[in-house]
């Protein structure tokens, strides 16, 4: 009975508690993370954004989700009852089932799985389905459309993604995300004979892959400019029209999960992690998630700005920049990558 | 053992009834959606044999890719619900009997690994250690190097049904206007814009 305790039952009770402390974390950093992109976008309209409710409008974001939880939900009636419902459900829960392997710091990780990376991709390429069934279990036509354009975009956008993903993994050898972030230790700062500092991790070294993942990261999240899903001035509000009280907001919530897993992803991807960005001795004394949060809000603060300032893409320049630019260009880096490592025996 | 066994059972059970689900729903729709479950159940059942990548490969490739392709033709398709169900009894005979087909082959199959068990050792590839070498570099090892030939043979089949595919279905419309973004950022003043002085009472 002693061993039954200490194999399963404690071991899970520490899996439940660290899990709950990194929901609890994670959604009110997303309340935040929303209050800071109505702030952005209204501070570059000279607007002054959410500012009644606390100070600064620091709790607008909890007054809006009191907000929801207590309006009364309308289900269509020609809906699909069951499916309309669980979509919203699908869209949050993959989008916060991603952050289980997520490593925030060296060693904060809940699963440290030796396919991390695959796994992130795995469910994020599903969290298409929350979108798909929503939009066709409304049984209407403006979410319909939306969801099939937000279908077409999302699978697109995935495969430059994943090759993406595929040069990194070639610079660093391996699936799991804490590898990757230590393979940023060392790059092309050290190999000039400097230090270990921020010019060696990947951002440098696969420039034209980092900028490609940043936009792609834009459209695989529907994010203007590339929110064409819910275009309001064509489709009104896409595959949500017909959503309102708590699934409206469990589909914002997932939304804004995906867009931070995407701003984590892209720090332990190519901003090194929490690693500091000079290695002496203050900035290493700095714990490293506070690394991690900063590289991860600077991250969000493009993903912001470029809200604010770039306008809507049509739907067929999404596509051609997706299938016809971006697919070739990160397809010849892959291949011009494992030419280089492997001509100049770095793998 | 005990949490594997009862994780095997819990994917098992569900996968079972999901696909059988998947035959016996009313709605198409429903139908493809209780597929991704038995996916889903299969990645698990995956994972805990201890072969991570195909378990996640599975998630991205059937899951991600061809169950999108699925949903998207099941909804777009205009289908009389009371019609697909009218030929049910007709095409059971045929159904039970590929049903009974197969169920004979897994038999056979597993009553030759339960009666020779020594079968197992004749495989060919030693089977690496999943502790010291993952499931990635021991697949990529295989498929890159013992089988290189027959992995970019199978891609060239699947680049033969790509091409198929699009010739199938692409027609060139020739009185459509196309966007040429080069053209349009090669345009300046002088070619797009002519410049003419008309004089009062004469027009252009």
């Amino acid at each position: 009975m002693d061993s039954f305790f200490s194999i399963y039952v404690w071991p899970g009770i520490v899996m439940v508690a660290q899990s709950l402390l990194l929901l609890v974390c994670l959604l009110v950093f997303i309340a935040y993370v929303l209050l800071a992109d109505r702030k952005i976008w209204a501070a570059v309209q000279l607007r002054r954004g959410p500012n009644v409710v606390g100070p600064f409008g620091l709790f607008q974001s909890f007054a809006d989700l009191l907000k929801f939880v207590f309006k009364e939900p309308i289900i269509p009636a020609g809906a699909n009852k069951a499916v309309f419902l669980l979509a919203p459900l699908v869209a949050v829960l993959l989008a916060l089932s991603t952050w289980a392997v997520v490593p925030l710091a060296d060693g904060w990780v809940i699963a440290n799985i030796n396919v991390g990376i695959l796994y992130i991709f795995a469910i994020s390429s599903l969290e298409v389905y929350g979108i798909i069934m929503g939009g066709w279990a409304s049984n209407s036509k403006y979410p319909f459309l939306g969801a099939l354009r937000s279908a077409a975009q999302m699978v697109s956008y995935e495969v430059s993604i994943g090759f993406v993903i595929v040069t990194v993994l070639l610079c660093v050898g391996s699936l799991n995300l804490t590898d990757i972030v230590n393979a940023q230790h060392d790059g092309l700062g050290t190999m000039m004979g400097l230090p270990a500092s921020f010019l060696d991790w990947h951002w440098l070294a696969l420039f034209p892959m980092f900028v490609v993942f940043f936009i792609s990261a834009l459209a695989e999240t529907n994010r203007p400019p590339f929110d064409l899903p819910e275009a309001e001035s064509e489709l009104v509000a896409g595959f949500m029209v017909e959503y309102g009280s708590s699934p409206y907001m469990m589909f914002m919530l997932g939304e804004y999960a995906a867009v931070c897993l995407m701003c984590a992803l892209t720090t332990i991807l190519f901003l090194g992690g929490w690693l500091p960005p000079v290695d002496i001795w203050i900035l290493n004394w700095v714990p490293g998630i506070v690394w991690f949060m900063l590289k991860s809000m600077l991250v969000f603060f493009m993903f912001a700005m470029v809200k604010a300032f770039v306008p809507r893409y049509r739907y067929d320049q999404l596509m051609r920049l997706g299938w016809k630019i971006f697919l070739p260009l990160s397809l010849a880096m892959v291949v011009i990558t494992a030419f280089v490592l492997k001509l100049m025996g770095w793998a | 053992m005990g949490l594997q066994a009862i994780f095997f059972y819990l994917f098992a059970f569900i996968a079972v009834a999901s696909a059988f689900m998947v035959i016996s729903a009313k709605n198409p729709v429903h139908s493809v959606l209780f597929l991704i479950l038995v996916f889903f159940n299969a990645a698990g059942l995956f994972l805990l044999t201890g072969a991570e990548f195909l378990a996640m490969i599975l998630l991205v490739v059937y899951i991600g890719a061809v169950a999108v392709l699925f949903l998207f033709v099941v909804m777009m398709l205009d289908i009389d619900f009371a019609e697909l169900r009218s030929g049910v009894l007709q095409y059971a005979p045929i159904g039970m009997l590929v049903g009974l087909i197969v169920a004979a082959e897994l038999v056979v199959v597993i009553g030759g690994s339960v009666l020779t068990p020594e079968a197992a050792k004749a495989i060919t590839m030693p089977i690496p250690n999943p502790a010291t070498r993952t499931n990635t570099a021991a697949l990529g090892d295989v498929l890159y190097t013992n089988y290189v030939y027959f992995f970019q043979i199978a891609g060239l089949v699947l680049l033969v049904a790509m091409i198929g595919a699009i010739v199938l279905t692409l027609r060139h419309r020739t009185n459509i206007k196309r966007q040429d973004v080069s053209k349009q950022v090669a345009r300046t003043p002088a070619t797009a814009v002519e410049v003419v002085k008309v004089k009062p009472g004469q027009g252009v």
